[in-house]
C-alpha cells in the first residue's frame, strides 16, 4: 500500500479518536482529507516542485501515529536547545507534548499547545478567526490539517512583549521504524505586540522521519515577530515546512531558515502584505553536502503602497548536493513605492553538486523599486591569494571564505546566543576550526 | 637573503618578467620603480608564489633555498611578506580573526602551539598603537568599506603581527595621504632590524623621502635596466622614465 492510501484509510479510524474536536474543526478536516485525497502529494508535473520530487522520501512505510510512549532526558537532547538563554519551550517527542520538557505560559501571553486550543472553548475564538485561514489549499497542507493533533500555539496580546523567546523544538526517537510527523502551529501577534520564536525539527536516529509541517503566522499593526528555523537534521530526515505570513500595517516580521542538513528539506515560506508600510524579511543559509537536498520556495505578495522586502539567500553546495531557489515576488498594481530587494548567492564546491535558481518577479504597479541577483559561482581566487599569502593554506582558507561568505546573513539575526550558536554550525559545518572569537 | 636569478616569467603565453637579477641582503632597504606596465607587481607577485604566472626560466632562493617550487602559504611561513597594493575586501571576516588565523597557521607550520590569548593581546595592542589603529577598526570585516589609507595602515599592522624576514611593499603609497603615508613609513621603518629586508616597489619617489632606499633599481620593459643608490630615485623624479626609455632603446 503507498503512503497515500495509507494515508486515506488511516483517516477513518483517526476521525472517531478525535471526536474532541470542535465541529468548525472536524468539517475542515473532512474538507481536507477530500482534498488530499484528490491532489495527493506533488509530482514534477507541478511547476513549483519541478527540481525537487518526494519519491524517494514518500517510499518509506510510515507509522502514521506513534504507537509507543517515549520519555528522553533533558540531558541527552540538551545540545538541541538554545540553553544559555531563559526561554519558553514547546517541546513534543514523536508528535506529542513532552511537559517535562516545557516551559508554557499563560500570564498575559499565551505560549501554549495546539491540542488544547483546538480543543477548549476559550480559544475557540481566535481558532475560528485564524486557523486553517492562510494556509493554501493543497495538498500537503490538507494533508496536515486533516490529521494535526499537536504544535505550537502562541498567542501575545495586544501591547505585550514576549520577554523570552519561544524554541518550538520537535523530536523523533526513532522507537517507529519510520514516522510522519504533521506538526500545525498557529501564532497569532497582536497590535503592537513582539515576539521571538526559534524553531527545530530533529531526529535523534537514522530511523527515517517524514515531517509535513504547517505553520500560520498573523502579524498585526505594528507587531515585530522574528523567526528562526534551524534545520541540521540526521541523514535520514526529511521535513516539508509550510509557513504562511499574514502582515498588517506597519508590522515587521523577519524568518531566518538555516538549512545545515537532513535527507530533504522543502521551505515553502509564503508572505501576503496586506496594509502598508510593512518590512519583511526573508533570509536564509544553506550549506550541504552528501546527496542532501534542499529547496526554498518563497512567495511574497504586495498589496499595498509603500512596502519593503529584504531577501539575501545563501547557498554552499558540496558533494553531491542539490539546492533550490525559487523566489517569487507578486507587486500588485496598488502597490506603489514598493522597495524589494532580492539575493540569491550560491558556491558550488564540487563538481556534481547543483543549484537551481530561479527569481520569479511579477510586477504590475509602475512606481517600484526591485532589484534582484543570484549568482553561481566559485570562490574568488584573489581572496584566496591574500588569505594564502598570509600564510593561512589553502584548505583552510577555503573554508574561511565560505565561512564569510555565508555569515553575513547572520548580522540580522538579533538573538545573540542563536547568533553564536549559528556561527559555530557553520565553522563546524565547514571545516573551520581557527580559534574565532565568535 | 634573497637572490633572484635570471627570472623569465610570464602570464597568459605573455612574457613580462625578462631576465630579472635581484641580491637582497639582512638589513637592506631596496626600492623598485618603474613606469607602468613595466613588470613591478608582477615580480612582487612572483616572489610571494602566485600560481597564475609560469616561472620559465630562473631562480629564486631564499636564505639559500630555492623557493620557486613552493606553495603561497609555504613562502609565507619561510617570512615572505606582501602588501597588497589592492587588499581584497572580506566582508564577515575581522581584522583580529583573520591576523589570528594568519599568524597561528604559520605557527603551526613550524610545529608551534598557538600563541597564548593573552600574548596575542598584547601584541594587538602594541602593533595597532604603532600604526596608529583604533581598536574599534580591529573588530570590523576585513578591508570592507575600508578608506585607501586605512587598507594600506592594516596591511602594514599585518606585518608588523606576523614580523617577516622579507617585506614586499607593492605599491603601498598609492590612495595615502600624506598623514597616512606618514604613519606608515613609520611603521615600517620601526620594524627594521639589521636582520629584516624590505623591498619596496612603487611609481614615484614620493615614499622613499619616508623609506630611505640602500638601493634603487629601475625596472623597464621586464628588466632592471639601471641599478643605484638612493639619489637615483630622485633622478628619476626630476627626469621621468621617458630618460630611462631613450637610454634603453638607444643601446
Amino acid at each position: 500500500m503507498d503512503l497515500k492510501e495509507k494515508l486515506l484509510s488511516s483517516f477513518i479510524a483517526f476521525e472517531n479518536q478525535i471526536s474532541m474536536d470542535s465541529s468548525l474543526v472536524s468539517n475542515l478536516r473532512e474538507e481536507a482529507i477530500k482534498i488530499f485525497e484528490d491532489e495527493g502529494f506533488p509530482t514534477k508535473k507541478n511547476e513549483d516542485w519541478k527540481y525537487t520530487t518526494l519519491n524517494k522520501v514518500i517510499k518509506e512505510d510510515f507509522s502514521v501515529f506513534a504507537n509507543t510512549e517515549n520519555s528522553i532526558e533533558y540531558k541527552d537532547v540538551q545540545p538541541y536547545f538554545i540553553h544559555d538563554i531563559d526561554s519558553y519551550k514547546i517541546i513534543f517527542v514523536d508528535g506529542k507534548y513532552a511537559s517535562h520538557l516545557s516551559q508554557t505560559t499563560h500570564e498575559g501571553i499565551d505560549v501554549c499547545l495546539m491540542s488544547a486550543a483546538l480543543n477548549k472553548p476559550k480559544y475557540q475564538a481566535v481558532i475560528e478567526n485564524y486557523f486553517n485561514k492562510i494556509a493554501s489549499k493543497n495538498g500537503l497542507n490538507a494533508l496536515n490539517t486533516a490529521f494535526c493533533q499537536e504544535g505550537a500555539y502562541i498567542h501575545i496580546k495586544k501591547n505585550k512583549l514576549a520577554e523570552r523567546p519561544v524554541q518550538i523544538i520537535h523530536f523523533s526517537t526513532g522507537k517507529e521504524p519510520a514516522l510522519l510527523l504533521q506538526p500545525r502551529n498557529l501564532i497569532v501577534v497582536d497590535e503592537n505586540a513582539h515576539v521571538q520564536i526559534i524553531e527545530r525539527h530533529q531526529s535523534l536516529t537514522e530511523n527515517p522521519t517524514l515531517t509535513n509541517s504547517v505553520t500560520e503566522i498573523f502579524a498585526d499593526k505594528r507587531a515585530i515577530i522574528d523567526y528562526y528555523k534551524v534545520q541540521n537534521d540526521k541523514s535520514e530526515a526529511s521535513l516539508i515546512d509550510n509557513t504562511f505570513i499574514e502582515q498588517h500595517q506597519e508590522s515587521n516580521v523577519a524568518v531566518h531558515t538555516f538549512s545545515f542538513g537532513g535527507k530533504l528539506t522543502r521551505n515553502n515560506l509564503n508572505f501576503y502584505q496586506k496594509g502598508e508600510r510593512i518590512d519583511s524579511t526573508l533570509k536564509g543559509v544553506t550549506i550541504i553536502g552528501n546527496k542532501q537536498h534542499v529547496d526554498h520556495n518563497t512567495l511574497v505578495h504586495h498589496i499595498e503602497p509603500n512596502c519593503e522586502i529584504h531577501q539575501d539567500y545563501k547557498g554552499i553546495f558540496g558533494d553531491s548536493a542539490v539546492g533550490v531557489f525559487n523566489g517569487k515576488v507578486v507587486v500588485e498594481k496598488e502597490a506603489q513605492k514598493t522597495n524589494a530587494f532580492q539575493a540569491n548567492n550560491n558556491l558550488l564546491v564540487n563538481d556534481k553538486a547543483t543549484i537551481n535558481t530561479k527569481p520569479q518577479l511579477e510586477i504590475f504597479a509602475d512606481d517600484v523599486k526591485c532589484s534582484h541577483g543570484c549568482t553561481i559561482g566559485q570562490l574568488d581566487e584573489n581572496a584566496m591569494f591574500y588569505l594564502r599569502a598570509r600564510g593561512i593554506p589553502a584548505k583552510e582558507a577555503r573554508a574561511l571564505l565560505m565561512y564569510a561568505f555565508a555569515n553575513n546573513v547572520l548580522e540580522s539575526v538579533k538573538i545573540p546566543q542563536l547568533k553564536k550558536r549559528i556561527n559555530k554550525l557553520i565553522a563546524k559545518k565547514l571545516g573551520v576550526n581557527i580559534g574565532f572569537d565568535l | 637573503m634573497l637572490e633572484i636569478k635570471n627570472i623569465h616569467a610570464q602570464i597568459d603565453e605573455k612574457s613580462i618578467l625578462k631576465g630579472i637579477n635581484l641580491d637582497i641582503k639582512p638589513g637592506e632597504v631596496h626600492a623598485i620603480m618603474g613606469p607602468n606596465g613595466s613588470g613591478k607587481s608582477t615580480l612582487a607577485s612572483v616572489i610571494a608564489g602566485k600560481e597564475d604566472y609560469e616561472i620559465e626560466k630562473g631562480s629564486i632562493l631564499f636564505n639559500g633555498e630555492d623557493i620557486s617550487e613552493l606553495s603561497v602559504e609555504e613562502r609565507a611561513h619561510q617570512g615572505v611578506f606582501l602588501s597588497f597594493q589592492y587588499p581584497v575586501e572580506i566582508p564577515g571576516v575581522t581584522v583580529t580573526n583573520f591576523i589570528k588565523t594568519a599568524l597561528n597557521e604559520t605557527r603551526k607550520a613550524k610545529g608551534l602551539e598557538d600563541m597564548p590569548a593573552s600574548e596575542m593581546l598584547k601584541r594587538i595592542r602594541e602593533k595597532s598603537e604603532l600604526l596608529e589603529i583604533d581598536r574599534k577598526f580591529l573588530s570590523r570585516s576585513l578591508n570592507e568599506g575600508f578608506s585607501g589609507g586605512e587598507k594600506k595602515r592594516n596591511e602594514i599592522f599585518q606585518m608588523a603581527m606576523l614580523e617577516p624576514k622579507l617585506a614586499i611593499l607593492d605599491e603601498t603609497d598609492s590612495g595615502l595621504d600624506i598623514d597616512a603615508l606618514r604613519i606608515v613609513a613609520n611603521g615600517v621603518n620601526k620594524l627594521k632590524t639589521k636582520d629584516n629586508a624590505v623591498l619596496v616597489i612603487t611609481h614615484y619617489q614620493r615614499l622613499l623621502d619616508y623609506i630611505v632606499p640602500d638601493y634603487v633599481h629601475v625596472l623597464y620593459d621586464g628588466k632592471i635596466v639601471k641599478s643605484g643608490g638612493k639619489e637615483l630615485a630622485f633622478e628619476l623624479e626630476e627626469k621621468g622614465y621617458d630618460w630611462i626609455k631613450k637610454e634603453v632603446n638607444q643601446d
